[in-house]
């Protein structure tokens, strides 16, 4: 996983709410069966002006001149500033990976769906929350500066912008896998013998959780 | 101290808490699917790491197969890349085992979460994880059920456990009477119309109530399913005899002495008198009409009764906007009454709204209004939710009722609930759908999605326009 530690990028607004996985990653692009490739049909159906297909060149379809990240000035954005439950929906974890495959290494936004929150810090991309108020004010200079940037700071918990330092929250468990590269698993697998305890105790108490009555099952 | 069913949950399946109280949760159930199992099953081999506990494992292939041509084989799954996918499937779970498999073409194939429960793979006190947000509809049964990620895929397959932080409880109650015909979709459709799709943001849904209580195994199924639309990771409803009737004799249930001292546990699985949530609502039941999504959000609902309503009543601007948007999209007039509202496509089916109970509400309505499919209605899908369900409802003639009517009766899957298949709208196509999302593009690219109970879906085949079901009653 890629680390985060300090970061400074052109920020780039999706003034909307409730944008959902579907839209950040349409169902028809889910049927890899790899982790990467999203990124060029990230919000494809807004972005693109016919249907995507998996397999199309993208390079030769048309792009819809209105959505916002075809707009010559945020071309290279790395940072979006979005509207509240950003990333309602489904549990594709393509959605963070087309967001990160397209460039972005954060998003900001005054609330998330609780599982696209999840997925992101698992990949290493950086999902924000900071209050309504700050994220409108953010979009508002975005909208009105070309070439607006932010930076993110991990270790101390701030955005920065404008010269304006906002603070903002993280589980030490996030920060410390963030900030490191570290993933999950190896830091669970640390726990092996307390997990192979819980698991021996709970066999003997219920051991119904634990049928391997496969007679009617095929396999 | 008096503890809520989920503070029940969470604390029995802790198996170690860091200092910022994020926890490892041992996960007893482990749902597999074709299409977000395949990048999990890499990165284990890529590290070389074993799947901590294969019998904990139920696996089908659901979202990308087909639901005709079934007797070509796989030569009937005409898109490449969704055969990819359930090769891919079959390869790993007989590389790394499964307690059980259903896959394509196996007869108890169907959608990973009505196969779940009608197997007794799901039961009271466990935890559940999927790599799918709909997993939330075991809950159902009492136990703390949601949908991960594809990295989490991998790392229950690793580690037995989830890295989880513990959410906030929230009960809604909903007391009272339902009205004959409202069903546990409307029941859901009304909470979110009431708390937006992230009212349930950061916490686990408890619901509860006399409205809940009188709801069948299915019907809580269909509302815990919904939690998600709710901005809920899990929904869940307390034990009780209904529970316990419904899984007695089930494949993974357990039996005679064992299953006595089950129950024993089990039916502590509920919430304790006077604990305390952090958020409450509270509903009426008999205040629950019919419902119909208008918009591209689950939230965005009406009754049947209402209106296409009007954004420049809206005082809140980035809501008018939405709202806009919306009617745009789904090419919709303001105040324009829901009943004119004229259909090109009906879908019953998903994991919302696909098992036996939906069949036969489903068929009751088309049985009684004694009338063809309307003709402006070009494809009316009835897709059950698994070969089981699929079966059951043939041996009550249901499919029989559906198909002389001139719906379509398919073979079990996700189908047109996220169009991973063949099953879509064209753009611009108008649905009436049983399932769970409304989103843009959502059954297809420009289709435009109302969300509804299966009755008022087959209602509305028949009539070509929505309409009022309890005028039937």
């Amino acid at each position: 996983m890629e680390k985060f530690v300090v970061f400074k990028g052109l920020a780039a607004p999706m003034d909307r709410e409730n944008v959902d996985t579907d839209a950040i990653i349409p169902k028809q692009f889910l049927k890899s069966i790899h982790k990467t490739g999203y990124g060029e049909n990230l919000f494809d159906a807004w972005r693109y002006k016919d249907t995507g297909e998996p397999g199309k060149d993208n390079s030769k379809r048309p792009l819809n001149p209105d959505f916002i990240l075809n707009q010559p000035r945020y071309q290279g954005a790395s940072i979006m500033v979005a509207g509240k439950n950003f990333g309602c929906g489904s549990s594709r974890e393509h959605a963070p990976w087309a967001l990160q495959q397209y460039g972005f290494r954060a998003v900001i936004a005054p609330s998330f769906a609780d599982i696209f929150f999840n997925n992101s810090y698992k990949n290493g991309f950086l999902p924000i929350v900071l209050t309504a108020d700050q994220v409108r004010r953010l979009i508002d200079k975005i909208n009105g500066f070309v070439g607006f940037q932010i930076e993110i700071d991990l270790p101390r918990q701030v955005v920065i912008a404008d010269g304006e330092e906002m603070p903002f929250e993280i589980s030490g468990h996030r920060k410390y896998c963030m900030v490191n590269g570290f993933d999950d698993i190896s830091l669970t697998l640390l726990q092996a013998e307390k997990i192979r305890k819980f698991e021996e105790a709970r066999k003997i108490r219920h051991p119904y959780y634990f049928s391997t009555n496969i007679a009617n099952a095929s396999l | 101290m008096p503890q809520t069913l989920y503070d029940k949950l969470w604390d029995s399946h802790v198996v170690h808490t860091e200092e910022d109280g994020t926890a490892l949760l041992y996960i007893d159930r482990h749902l597999v699917h074709e299409v977000t199992s395949p990048q999990a099953y890499e990165g284990l081999r890529e590290a070389g790491r074993k799947v901590w506990r294969p019998d904990s494992i139920v696996s089908t292939a659901d979202h990308n197969t087909p639901t005709d041509g079934w007797e070509r084989g796989l030569d009937g799954v005409v898109d490449p890349i969704s055969l990819e996918q359930i090769v891919t499937l079959d390869k790993n779970i007989k590389a790394t085992g499964a307690l059980a498999y259903y896959p394509f073409l196996d007869k108890r194939q169907g959608i990973v979460h009505v196969i779940g429960p009608e197997n007794g793979a799901t039961l009271p006190g466990m935890t559940v994880v999927c790599g799918d947000s709909h997993t939330s509809t075991h809950g159902a049964f009492g136990c703390l059920a949601h949908g991960i990620g594809t990295s989490e895929v991998e790392h229950v397959m690793a580690t037995q456990c989830l890295v989880q932080r513990k959410f906030k409880n929230m009960l809604v109650r909903v007391e009272g009477t339902l009205a004959p015909g409202i069903t546990g979709k409307d029941v859901a459709l009304a909470i979110i119309g009431k708390i937006g799709t992230a009212g349930g943001t950061g916490c686990a849904i408890e619901f509860g109530g006399s409205a809940i209580r009188s709801l069948s195994m299915e019907g809580r199924m269909t509302l815990c399913n919904m939690a998600i639309e709710a901005g809920a990771r899990a929904g869940m409803v307390g034990v009780d005899e209904t529970t316990l009737s419904y899984l007695k004799g089930r494949t993974f249930a357990p039996t005679g002495r064992e299953w006595d001292v089950a129950c024993q546990y089990w039916r502590t699985m509920k919430t304790d008198d006077g604990a305390v949530f952090d958020v409450v609502v509270e509903m009426r039941g008999e205040e629950i009409a019919p419902q119909v999504t208008w918009g591209t959000s689950p939230e965005m609902v009406t009754t049947v009764e209402g209106r296409v309503p009007d954004p420049e009543r809206e005082k809140d601007a980035s809501k008018r906007d939405a709202m806009e948007r919306a009617l745009v999209y789904m090419g919709l007039t303001p105040n324009v009454p829901i009943t004119d509202i004229r259909l090109d496509k009906v879908f019953i089916g998903s994991c919302t709204n696909s098992r036996i109970e939906d069949m036969r509400q489903a068929a009751w309505v088309v049985k009684r209004l004694g009338k063809k499919v309307a003709s402006n209605v070009k494809a009316a899908l009835v897709v059950p939710g698994s070969g089981q369900v699929k079966l059951q409802a043939e041996a009550e003639g249901l499919d029989k009722i559906f198909k002389d009517a001139g719906f379509d009766w398919r073979e079990p899957g996700c189908s047109m609930c996220l169009a991973m298949n063949a099953d879509k709208l064209e753009p611009g196509e108008r649905c009436a759908s049983t399932s769970n999302r409304n989103f843009e593009g959502r059954q297809g690219a420009g289709g435009r999605t109302h969300l509804v109970s299966p009755a008022m879906a087959a209602a509305a085949a028949i009539e070509g326009r929505f309409a009022d079901i309890r005028k039937l009653l």
